[in-house]
């Protein structure tokens, strides 16, 4: 008789396909792998607790830090959950900023993902052309703010930065070049018989559990699920544009791929509509009080990132650093069906897996 | 040189035989070294992004400060790694590698063995280095170096299997499996005479196979960086990190070379009004366009699954390989009565 | 000027006695002193401000409000008399039904909150943690994917000793939030299927997310 044993596998937290300090420890059979547990904290760095000691202007550069690759709609769920609570009314011109930097940044996290994920499976070179095209998003980004990674761009009631000359021409310019570059991408990609084989059918759950999960984003419409918070509960100026909510039928990684490449189409579509209505002039900031005090009280709004619904409890005592601030964060979430879809699987799957459930570790951990 | 094989081994020939060894040593170690380069260039052009350009012109120098800075690197063996093995691994893959490359025929009078069963030597010998391999992974002690090792002695004995058999056909077509007398059988003036074409088969077979044989994208899963770290060589560092990706870049050497030999028609002209531009020239230009290709493939393809590997070796590649010398053997025995 | 930082103040001058004669110190301490006395005007101002805005006349109910009482209803008549300690609408929050439920009845409500076919919670977007110094607080926000509407349930708890069901029988998605609430704020969730650290590392001592946590260091 052959005699086999089991290996403990670390996988991360320095591993090149964990996006971050993740760890996941992993018991393989041969490759197979019968247990899986989530280790994470590497990258916590208390933000919650920080912010008790901060005023809202302070924190909303941490909020940037959280998701990385998504800043600005990280930016907005606490500026958004402020102005709830004080009840501010924002320029038009900045609320068009707003959403026209999200949608962008939309597009740029969707990149990020593509690009990783392709090189996750394997493959070099989708990684580069993402980046490249990314790196238009962010030289715009930075024209307004003056930021690559980590915007604060937005304030409590406005932008901090109005738009310079000639940046909105530089928007308008960038959504033709960007579908076509997608076509590009699915010539080069997504009818690749080897990246199909890789991805169909693997990392498969049905909407009842992604609901249970409280999956959201890419990984909750993978199975049917029509809730996209930008349609289903409006904020920001959504409610104005016309676009669709991409759906799968049947929640496995191929799906998920198609949801996001299909997003970026779709932001696309609201920038096109969003950047000729932009208003010709007026302000950038509301008015706003030069200490800004919520009311004593609570809030909890939330809306849709790139990877799912985040969103921003605080809870306020009237003074100008909040009382308790939390972060929902969707990769913290999502993450937690991980261990239910890795059992069975080979190694090369799990790979496959986390790379679709698209994680940021800087939010994970927060 | 052939003269030198056939005579009786004294202490001058020897030398003279080692001497020659050295040489050709340093001929493979510059096209390695280009080798890399080229694909560095090439890969970067297709990801429009620059590739090298630092060190000397043109950065043709890349390759060897990378080298260099191999060998100053300290030599690292980890504590708990089985000692033996792990010095022995790297010149296990490596010799090999190196070995195969005495049958390769040039053009008609560049070579330098000329064995009768060149063929046999050739896969026979190149099955070692996965040995070398294995025991690299093995002898790390490391979970992923053992998982790429094993993955690499899965690869081998799947895809050595269809390369054999897809080379039958040519074996039967020319009758020898001596290189030289392979590519003289496609001498008939024109392209079509090369065997990938009678042999389309077997060819696509072959090259299938050869892309796995030699651990490229998109079947590099003993060491696929995106999952297994580095696989196998994840606990070599310095020189003998060098010598596994010496021996990987000699047998991109060897199978360009194999492949133009034995479905390229080796250094005949593709045409016969071509015939005055010398053999050599031909030989060259086949031979790197099958690096090109090998390159090529590596910036385009994703990496397959190891299931699919197997599943794709044994249940498509092996019938299909199998099936081409049925179909040889027939054709022969119907059409061309010996 | 609150507690903390008059105690911050003292800090100030008290480190301030160690390097007396220091004029780039003594500037800034200036300039901190005069934007003090600028934000408190500024307070006192805004503070008049609203008191003349505040608007003497009672508002009119909230739209959300049948939706609350029939929740406190269902509640009420499903799962105990007394499961509801208090209920009301949220206008911070758009208006968010808000519902403190007794921690003894937590778990036969939450139960009835997903599973009832009139509620049909499904999605339990948040969990949250909060310290209040008097007690500690879970806050469920929850919505129900079909009829969009939201609520959000509180369950109270004291400080020693701290404990609520869990609901991740209940949705799954609660597993990863309690652990965090239970490492951050030293919550415990009995009928937790895994409940250890998740952020900080397991021999960490104490519960960073609690008011009265001294840190390590209190200088980082």
């Amino acid at each position: 008789m052959i005699r086999t044993e089991e290996l403990l596998l670390n996988v991360g937290p320095q591993h090149p396909s964990t996006h971050g300090v993740f760890r996941i420890v992993v018991k393989l059979d041969g490759e197979v792998i019968t247990e899986a547990t989530p280790v994470m904290g590497y990258l916590h760095r208390g933000t919650e607790k920080i912010a008790e000691n901060l005023n809202f202007t302070q924190i909303i550069p941490y909020t940037d830090r959280m998701d990385y690759v998504s800043a600005m709609t990280n930016n907005y769920v606490l500026v958004h959950a402020v102005e709830t609570m004080m009840g501010l009314e924002v320029p038009l011109r900045a609320e068009f900023l707003r959403l026209i930097v999200m949608e962008l940044q939309r597009v740029a996290s969707h990149l990020v993902w593509w690009g990783t994920y392709l090189l996750d499976i394997g493959a070099m070179s989708p990684f580069l052309y993402a980046f490249r095209d990314r790196e238009i998003i962010i030289d715009l980004f930075n024209e307004l703010c003056g930021a690559r990674l980590t915007y604060n761009y937005m304030r409590v009631g406005g932008v901090k930065w109005d738009a310079p000359p000639g940046w909105m021409d530089k928007v308008r310019d960038f959504i033709p070049y960007m579908e076509k570059k997608l076509e590009e991408y699915d010539k080069l990609v997504s009818g690749n018989e080897i990246f199909l084989a890789r991805i169909k059918g693997i990392g498969k759950y049905d909407a009842a559990t992604a609901i249970d999960y409280g999956l959201s984003g890419a990984n909750l419409r993978c199975t049917g699920v029509d809730w996209d918070l930008r349609k289903a509960e409006p904020y920001s100026l959504y409610s104005q544009f016309e676009f669709d909510v991409p759906l799968g039928q049947n929640g496995d990684c191929y799906d998920r791929y198609r949801i996001r490449l299909e997003e970026i189409r779709q932001s696309l579509r609201i920038l096109k509509q969003a950047v000729p209505q932009f208003p010709e002039d007026g302000e950038t900031m509301g008015k706003v009080p030069r200490v800004i005090r919520p009311p004593a009280g609570e809030t909890y709004v939330r809306i849709e990132s790139p990877r799912g619904e985040i969103g921003c409890h605080i809870v306020s005592k009237g003074k100008a650093e909040p009382y308790r601030l939390k972060f929902r964060r969707p990769s913290f979430v999502n993450l937690q069906i991980l261990p239910k879809l890795l059992v069975g699987e080979t190694m090369t799957n799990l790979i496959t897996i986390l790379g679709g459930v698209d994680i940021v570790v800087g939010e994970v951990d927060c | 040189m052939p003269p030198w094989l056939n005579e009786s081994l004294t202490w001058g020939n020897a030398l003279v035989l080692f001497l020659w060894a050295v040489v050709f040593l340093f001929i493979v170690l510059g096209f390695v070294t280009y080798a890399i380069y080229f694909e560095r260039k090439v890969i970067g052009w297709m990801q429009q992004r620059v590739g090298p350009n630092r060190v000397g012109p043109l950065g043709l120098f890349q390759t060897v400060a990378d080298i260099f800075k191999l060998l100053i690197k300290e030599d690292t063996i980890p504590s708990k790694a089985d000692r033996l093995l792990f010095i022995i691994a790297p010149a296990l893959a490596y010799i090999p590698a190196f070995s195969v490359l005495a049958v390769l025929p040039y053009t008609q009078n560049l070579y330098f063995a000329d064995l009768n069963v060149g063929l046999l030597y050739y896969v026979a010998l190149s099955g070692i280095s996965t040995l070398g391999i294995v025991l690299g992974g093995w002898a790390s002690n490391n979970k992923y170096a053992l998982l790429g090792g094993m993955r690499s002695a899965a690869q081998m004995i799947s895809y050595e299997v269809p390369l054999v058999i897809s080379v039958v056909g040519v074996i039967l077509l020319s009758g020898s499996l001596n290189l030289r007398d392979i590519v003289a059988a496609q001498d008939g003036g024109w392209f079509w005479n090369w065997n990938f074409l009678p042999q389309i088969i077997g060819f696509v077979v072959f090259v299938i196979a050869a892309v796995s044989e030699l651990n490229r994208t998109p079947f590099d899963l003993p060491e696929a960086e995106s999952e297994l770290v580095a696989g196998y060589h994840v606990e070599y560092s310095g020189f003998r990190f060098a010598f596994f990706m010496l021996s990987e870049y000699v047998y991109v050497y060897a199978i360009a070379a194999l492949t133009t030999v034995l479905f390229l028609g080796g250094w005949h002209a593709p045409v016969p009004f071509l015939d005055f531009v010398p053999g050599i020239v031909w030989f060259l230009l086949k031979f790197a366009f099958i690096v090109f290709f090998l390159f090529w493939i590596r910036a385009t393809f994703p990496r397959i699954r190891v299931d699919q590997l197997m599943g794709l070796g044994w249940k498509v590649l092996l019938p299909v390989s199998l099936l081409n010398i049925f179909l040889t053997a027939a054709y022969l025995e119907l059409f061309i009565k010996r | 000027m609150s507690e903390e930082q008059k105690n911050k103040e003292k800090a100030l001058t008290d480190s301030e006695g160690a390097s007396p004669v220091d004029p780039e110190r003594e500037a800034k301490l200036k300039a901190a002193a005069e934007a003090r006395a600028a934000r408190a005007a500024a307070k006192e101002k805004a503070d008049a401000e609203a008191a003349e805005a505040a608007p003497p006349e009672p508002k009119p109910p909230s739209p959300k409000q049948p939706e609350l009482d029939a929740i406190v209803a269902l509640i009420r008549q499903q799962a105990a008399d007394d499961a509801v300690e208090d209920a009301y609408v949220n206008e911070l929050n758009g208006d968010m039904p808000t519902v403190i439920v007794k921690n003894d009845h937590w778990r036969s409500v939450s139960q009835l909150l997903k599973h009832n076919e009139q509620l049909q919670f499904n999605y339990l977007r948040n969990v949250s943690g909060v310290d209040y110094e008097s007690h500690m607080e879970v806050v469920y926000h929850m919505v129900s994917l079909g009829s969009k509407r939201e609520a959000a349930i509180k369950v109270k708890t004291e400080r020693d000793g701290a404990s609520v069901y869990s609901a991740t029988p209940v949705w799954a998605t609660a597993n990863w939030n309690e652990r965090e609430i239970f490492d951050l704020l030293g919550i415990d969730f009995p009928g937790h299927p895994d409940m250890r650290r998740i952020m900080m590392p397991d021999d960490w001592v104490g519960h960073p997310l609690r008011k009265d946590y001294e840190p390590l260091d209190s200088e980082v």
